[in-house]
């Protein structure tokens, strides 16, 4: 396993956003956060990538208690693209993605040409190479978006962890950034709003609900009408082989068919 | 907006700047000691200089030795240190709290120092053995600690941090006004307000060395933590997943900054807006990297108080200004620049 959680709890004062989670991420995979909004997605990310502190119960890269690591070693590793992530500083875009070398710099070196390539292998990645030179501020937000995953690419991850990623981008620039991650060498954990984007790009689903796992596997396995009835309390209509061999949804007005036992 | 060329052409041309950086202070402190009653030449403050470092009789008479060596070098010094302090203190803090409009007078640190020296000069706390100095430095130590209570009680994110700063600065000014208010005499206010407003006019050699010192390690550490700021620029959780620490570094460069301005405000006064405007024209020079913004800054804003006070000790002579009024003076204006250029489109 490259990340896994063992009964993971965290809580805010008396609330427990995060509740009794255990999951495994198979390297090399891409898995689908699912859930509605204040499932607990964002933080369970967070725990993942040892910004926070789990209350309870453990969070393991490659077996080992990630709380025990060092950050700088944990950063080398897994790279995080945070949902709206902004900057007051007039940053050029060669700036943000030079920031992912950190973890790999001693405190007094300068830039290393390993760090100057590894940047522009990023910026490659991306298709953003003619863009090193622009200002930060003055891009879209797509490419804003694209722009992080060349910063946490810069980083050298092993695992990356996207947090809505797709959010306020059209339909265009969503299908764009999730074929890029999907082609990506890394294993990656991604929250997603969309079930259908979740269907075309992720191997395996969780579904979170108030902070715990409701239901986890592969996209047909987990895509029903009865599951999306229970979570998010809509009516759907699930072609299980749609378009591309994976489910495709449909929502239709009104109360769900389908009622979550009392 | 943005810096007209990438870093790679500047590479090769730093060494150069910074040498002439460095020209730039050393001339500016040479210069700035010959302006003034007494007719001295730039010649003079080297012979004297020379002189005093054992470099060989000079030939320039007492008086005016004494009026470069004991009179006007220390307190140019001084000026450079503390333009160099309070700009280092300035980038920081609006860094760390991610916030370009910080500087240390946010965090309410310059008016705990006021408090401090009021209450030892007004009310005699503390019997005739503390002095200015000291109360200066444990008012702002006192306010500092109550901030950073206050912020962590409310949560620890930066804005807290901000808003316990703005709670610490009223509070602590109305300690001020009501000590002076109520218990100074004439005398006493004009003493007091001088030295609110800032004041290089008392500087002597032991207040050079004590803040020079205090300046140097100060910034030794936070250029050693040049990267962990860089890493701040989008938030905390970044810099987290970064690999900085952040509880650490926020609580290392707060405390830091925190006794850079302590020692300063205790010996030249509460100067405003070094801290606030120069860090950004230092980023309009170099760009927003803190490897070289923290020199940069230091930098620029030794030069610039330098020049403000020759200013204030000038311009009205023999009539003093105090230091921050002029600094107040150029930077209103300076900080309206910048508040216009911000402005982005939505």
């Amino acid at each position: 396993m490259s990340l896994a959680t063992r009964h993971v709890s965290w809580s805010i004062g008396a609330r427990r956003v995060v509740d009794d989670v255990t999951l495994d991420v198979a390297p090399g995979t891409v898995v689908g956060l699912l859930g509605p909004n204040g499932s607990g997605k964002s933080s369970l990310l967070r725990l993942l990538a040892g910004v926070r502190t789990p209350s309870s119960g453990q969070v393991l890269l490659d077996g080992e208690d990630l709380a025990r690591l060092r950050r700088r070693d944990v950063a080398r590793r897994i790279a995080v693209v945070e949902q709206h992530a902004q900057t007051e500083l007039d940053l050029l875009v060669s700036d943000v993605v030079t920031l992912g070398r950190i973890p790999h710099r001693s405190t007094w070196a300068a830039e290393s040409e390993a760090d100057r390539e590894a940047v522009a292998q990023a910026l490659e990645r991306v298709e953003l190479t003619s863009f090193a030179g622009r200002s930060w501020h003055t891009l879209s937000g797509g490419e804003r978006q694209r722009v992080h995953i060349a910063r946490a690419l810069a980083q050298r991850p092993q695992e990356l962890l996207l947090d809505e990623p797709t959010n306020h981008l059209d339909v265009h620039h969503q299908l764009d950034l999730l074929s890029l991650v999907r082609r990506l060498e890394v294993t990656s954990v991604i929250a997603l709003h969309d079930l259908n984007l979740a269907a075309m790009f992720c191997d395996r689903l969780v579904v979170l609900r108030d902070g715990a796992v409701v239901a986890a596997g592969t996209p047909s396995a987990v895509l029903t009408p009865e599951l999306i009835a229970d979570v998010y309390r809509v009516r759907a209509v699930v072609t299980p082989e749609g378009p591309g061999g994976v489910p495709s949804v449909r929502f239709e007005p009104g109360p769900p068919l389908v009622h979550r036992p009392a | 907006m943005s810096r007209p060329a990438p870093a790679v052409a500047v590479r090769g041309a730093r060494w150069l700047l910074w040498a002439a950086g460095l020209t730039v202070l050393a001339l500016s402190v040479a210069v700035a000691i010959t302006i003034g009653p007494a007719d001295l030449s730039v010649r003079d403050v080297f012979a004297v200089v020379g002189q005093h470092l054992g470099l060989g009789d000079a030939g320039v008479s007492r008086i005016r030795d004494g009026i470069v060596w004991e009179l006007r070098l220390p307190r140019t010094l001084l000026a450079a240190v503390c333009g160099a302090g309070l700009a280092i203190c300035g980038a920081i803090m609006q860094s760390l709290l991610r916030n370009p409009l910080a500087d240390p007078f946010v965090l309410g640190i310059s008016s705990g120092a006021s408090t401090g020296a009021v209450t030892v000069v007004v009310l005699g706390v503390g019997g005739g053995i503390l002095t200015l100095s000291t109360g200066a430095f444990i008012g702002a130590v006192v306010a500092f600690a109550m901030v950073l209570l206050l912020a962590a009680g409310a949560g620890g994110t930066p804005d807290r941090v901000v808003l316990a700063g703005v709670a610490a600065t009223q509070l602590f000014s109305a300690l001020t006004s009501f000590v002076v208010t109520s218990s100074a005499d004439a005398e006493q206010t004009r003493g007091v307000l001088f030295w609110l407003l800032g004041s290089l006019s008392g500087a002597g050699w032991s207040d050079v060395v004590t803040c020079g010192t205090v300046c140097v390690v100060g910034l030794a550490v936070c250029l050693t933590l040049a990267p962990a700021l860089d890493a701040f620029a989008f938030g905390e959780d970044a810099a987290s997943s970064l690999g900085i620490s952040v509880r650490w570094v926020r609580l290392l460069l707060l405390v830091v900054t925190a006794l850079i301005t302590a020692t300063l405000v205790s010996a030249a006064g509460a100067i405003g807006f070094v801290g606030l405007v120069l860090p950004h024209a230092a980023r309009a020079v170099v760009g927003p990297g803190h490897r070289l913004l923290l020199p940069a800054t230091a930098l620029i804003g030794a030069i610039f108080l330098v020049w403000v006070d020759t200013v204030a000790r000038t311009a009205f002579s023999p009539q003093e200004l105090p230091v921050g009024v002029v600094t107040a003076l150029v930077g209103v204006p300076a900080f309206a620049v910048i508040l216009y250029r911000r402005r982005r489109p939505a």
